[in-house]
């Protein structure tokens, strides 16, 4: 068990609402993007501003008038307590300013003494509050306990989404100068290099060329996984973890594989070479605009036809719900798929049109479980029902495994836990908050080891992936746990000319193939 | 006329004003107030009649709280249901002739409505009390809430089983303020149950607008309840967005 300097919340049997036990998480606080190299290229004053209260309440005032859902949402809230026991954060730390209602009232409090004639003359009788350097403590240390993963808002009667709230908060404190570092440097990097990791042209052809020559070695077949490759039928945004990062690589090798048999064309670009969106986790519209508009910039440049998303959750989330109205219309693409379209949504089209080969056993040494990304799960649809984003993954999976379990149904779908590192909070200044919580999804994971001898969790989000990744070992479970749902595919694919050893299995592939 | 017949008819004009007012006013400011993004709760209805039958389903039977806190859900929705019962027989109040499907329900029933109403606000009174989440969330004003609509109900209760109030004077009381009818208007019985139940009531209209009240109004505004899931087939893009676009 890795070794941590805080108390690691015990597994149990059966999930527990534990008691509140205040204040156990105020210490929690992202680095302050205090360089102004961080703060200005997103165009946020570099530190504090001197007049920062009158500012925020300006800003606040602002947001309410951009935002339906902010006005609405600090109105509605009758504190009936539905969303006190949802949030994964909460339950893994007890710290109720982790409860949603309670992180939004952080806010409320203050909209109600600047905005509500209530809260202006009876400030005390409905709990409002001046806008002070400690709340402004607390909006920094809770707005960063949230990770928008949106599992309060489906339980709530009038469908409050603290992420709304929490997306508000720090766009009020990224635009008064106290911003994260984490976020900001990363959107930072997207505007300078094109990807959260800084990973110029030269090293991504060169990681390319060297996934081209593994599946060569791997197979004997030689799947290309192009850069820049104008004329291309699609172009393919993936999260850059996928470059690099264990199991993410595993899972871009998939989507060429697929690719490749499926007989289309196919591009990645060094100018959009990231999907991921961090304008989203700080509530920036222009931010999250202008990530989105390189997109729109590559696929333009490039000729492509269609644009595919690698595995990723939020990036799902602001190419699916967002991106058509960020960086849209795309009425320069080809009319006939979805602008964008999910790569699982491909895959699964492909294996239902039977153009993929696939041998189920070369799975047959896992017994996998799926963990709904919350992104994914409660922001997006893949496909043409409601529900698609459940069933899709599933049926991709089930299609290149023969074992396959779900976890206890309150932690999947709709109900399904945050990995605990979503929402911009994947940074080693906040392991205690990552690894309590963790705590629900670790613990519905490990009964179903326990009762089905599972052996992987298959994830479709490049932070979920490297959030368990690093999380597991503290629950006492392996790291390689975690694998990508394509490459899970990948594994199981039988490639065109591919050297299996096995006679009758080339020429049933032969006939598939025709 | 008396001195009470005069200060509840100031009363109740100014509360129906109040409340009127106050209500528009928050449903042009929802009503203006653009919604940039798309974000329904997934899974969500595809089409405008999945929406329409989401929110029914949400506002009829609170189908989101079910799936949250099954004891809440249970309290919320009796009292909220025999609330709108008691409401819609009120209406008798305030007719003449009083509609046929108003002077239909039993007068059994409402008995038990009362009963009903009041078990449901204990029972959610109960909650903000014991369950420590939901004790830490409470403020001064939630359980003003809670003892104002008791108070309603307690005291309107009692005026049908315990104290009977000259109920046709009262109607004729609103009727007369209903037509701006001063000359004939009849004197507001002086009995203090009454005066009570009517107090609170006109300070519920009142509060109404300026309070979390507001949620019966906020549930239909709601963009992750009221949005239709359909980002990619229909660019979504309000005004101020567009002006990025220049």
């Amino acid at each position: 068990m890795a070794k941590a300097e805080f108390e690691i919340p015990e597994l149990k049997e059966y999930p527990e609402i534990p008691p509140i036990q205040p204040g156990s998480m105020a210490h929690s606080k992202p680095f302050v993007a205090k360089n102004p190299e961080f703060m200005e290229p997103l165009g946020y004053p570099a530190e504090l501003v001197d007049d920062w209260q009158e500012k925020a309440i300006e800003h606040m005032g602002d947001l309410l008038g951009k935002y339906r859902s902010l006005q609405v949402f600090l109105d509605a809230c009758v504190k009936c307590g539905a969303c006190t026991d949802k949030c994964h954060y909460y339950l893994g730390t007890q710290d109720p300013k982790n409860m949603p209602v309670a992180r939004q009232d952080l806010l409320r409090k203050v909209y109600r003494r600047y905005f509500t004639f209530a809260g202006k003359y009876f400030p005390k009788l409905v709990g409002a509050t001046d806008l002070t350097e400690e709340v402004l403590e607390d909006w920094y240390s809770y707005f960063h306990q949230c990770s928008q993963c949106r599992r309060c808002s489906v339980f709530c009667p009038y469908g409050i989404d603290t992420a709304e709230i929490s997306m508000a908060a720090r766009e009020i404190m990224d635009r008064i100068g106290l911003g994260q570092k984490y976020c900001n440097e990363i959107i930072g990097k997207v505007f300078k290099v094109g990807n959260n990791l800084g990973l110029p042209e030269p090293a991504l052809a060169d990681t390319l060329e060297g996934l081209e020559e593994d599946v060569l070695d791997d197979t004997g077949v030689e799947v290309k996984y192009p850069l820049d490759q104008k004329g291309a039928e699609i172009l393919l945004v993936t999260p850059s973890a996928d470059f690099f990062a264990e199991p993410h690589v595993d899972g871009l090798i998939g989507y060429g594989k697929v690719f490749h048999e499926a007989g289309v064309s196919w591009t990645l670009s060094s100018k959009a070479s990231e999907a991921a969106n961090f304008g989203m986790f700080i509530g920036s519209y222009e931010n999250m605009r202008r990530i989105s508009l390189r997109i729109r910039e590559a696929a333009l440049e490039l000729g492509v036809k269609r644009i595919i998303f690698g595995e990723c959750g939020h990036a799902w989330r602001v190419a699916y719900s967002f991106l058509n109205t960020l960086a849209g219309p795309f009425d320069f693409l080809d009319p006939k798929y979805p602008v964008p379209q999910h790569i699982l949504e491909f895959t699964w089209g492909e294996i239902q049109k039977g153009t993929l080969k696939i041998d189920k056993s070369a799975n047959d040494h896992m017994v996998v479980t799926f963990h709904d990304s919350c992104n994914v799960a409660r922001a997006t649809r893949m496909g043409d029902e409601p529900g698609g984003q459940f069933t899709i993954p599933r049926n991709v999976i089930k299609a290149v495994c023969n074992n396959f379990v779900d976890m206890d149904p309150d932690t999947i779908h709709e109900k399904t836990f945050c990995c605990g590192g979503g929402g911009g909070l994947l940074t080693d200044d906040l392991t205690e908050l990552r690894v309590k919580g963790a705590k629900p999804r670790m613990e519905a994971l490990k009964n179903v080891i326990e009762e089905h001898g599972v052996t992987n969790m298959a994830a479709i989000c490049a932070i979920c992936k490297s959030q368990f990744t690093k999380v597991l070992p503290y629950y006492g479970m392996g790291m390689d746990m975690i694998v990508s749902v394509h490459q899970l595919v990948s594994e199981a694919i039988v490639l065109t000319g591919q050297d299996t050893g096995d006679d009758d299995e080339q020429e049933d592939s032969t006939e598939d193939a025709a | 006329m008396s001195f009470l017949t005069v200060a509840f008819a100031a009363l109740f004009y100014a509360a129906t004003l109040l409340l009127v007012v106050g209500l528009a006013r928050r449903i042009r400011l929802y009503w203006k107030t653009p919604a940039p993004l798309k974000i329904p709760t997934t899974p969500a209805p595809t089409t405008t009649g999945g929406v329409v039958l989401r929110m029914f389903r949400e506002v009829v039977f609170f189908e989101s709280l079910f799936k949250g806190a099954k004891w809440t859900w249970l309290f919320g929705w009796i009292f909220h249901m025999a609330l709108f019962a008691v409401l819609f027989r009120h209406l008798r109040y305030f007719q003449e002739p009083v509609w046929g499907i108003v002077s239909w329900t039993s007068p059994l029933i409402k008995k038990y409505l009362a009963f009903a109403m009041i078990i449901g606000l204990l029972g959610l009174l109960g909650r903000r009390i014991f369950v420590d989440r939901v004790r830490y969330i409470s403020a001064p004003s939630d359980y003003l809430m809670l003892f104002l609509l008791l108070g309603i109900g307690t005291s309107g209760a009692l005026t049908t089983f315990v104290a009977h109030t000259d109920v046709v004077a009262v109607k004729s009381f609103f009727r007369h303020l209903m037509t701006f009818n001063f000359e004939t208007m009849p004197n507001l019985p002086s009995d203090p149950l009454m005066i009570v139940h009517l107090g609170l009531v006109a300070l519920l209209m009142i509060i109404f607008p300026i309070s979390k009240l507001l949620h019966a109004l906020g549930v239909f505004f709601s963009p992750t309840r009221n949005q239709v899931d359909n980002p990619r087939e229909q660019r979504h893009i309000v005004e101020w967005a567009r002006k990025l676009e220049q």
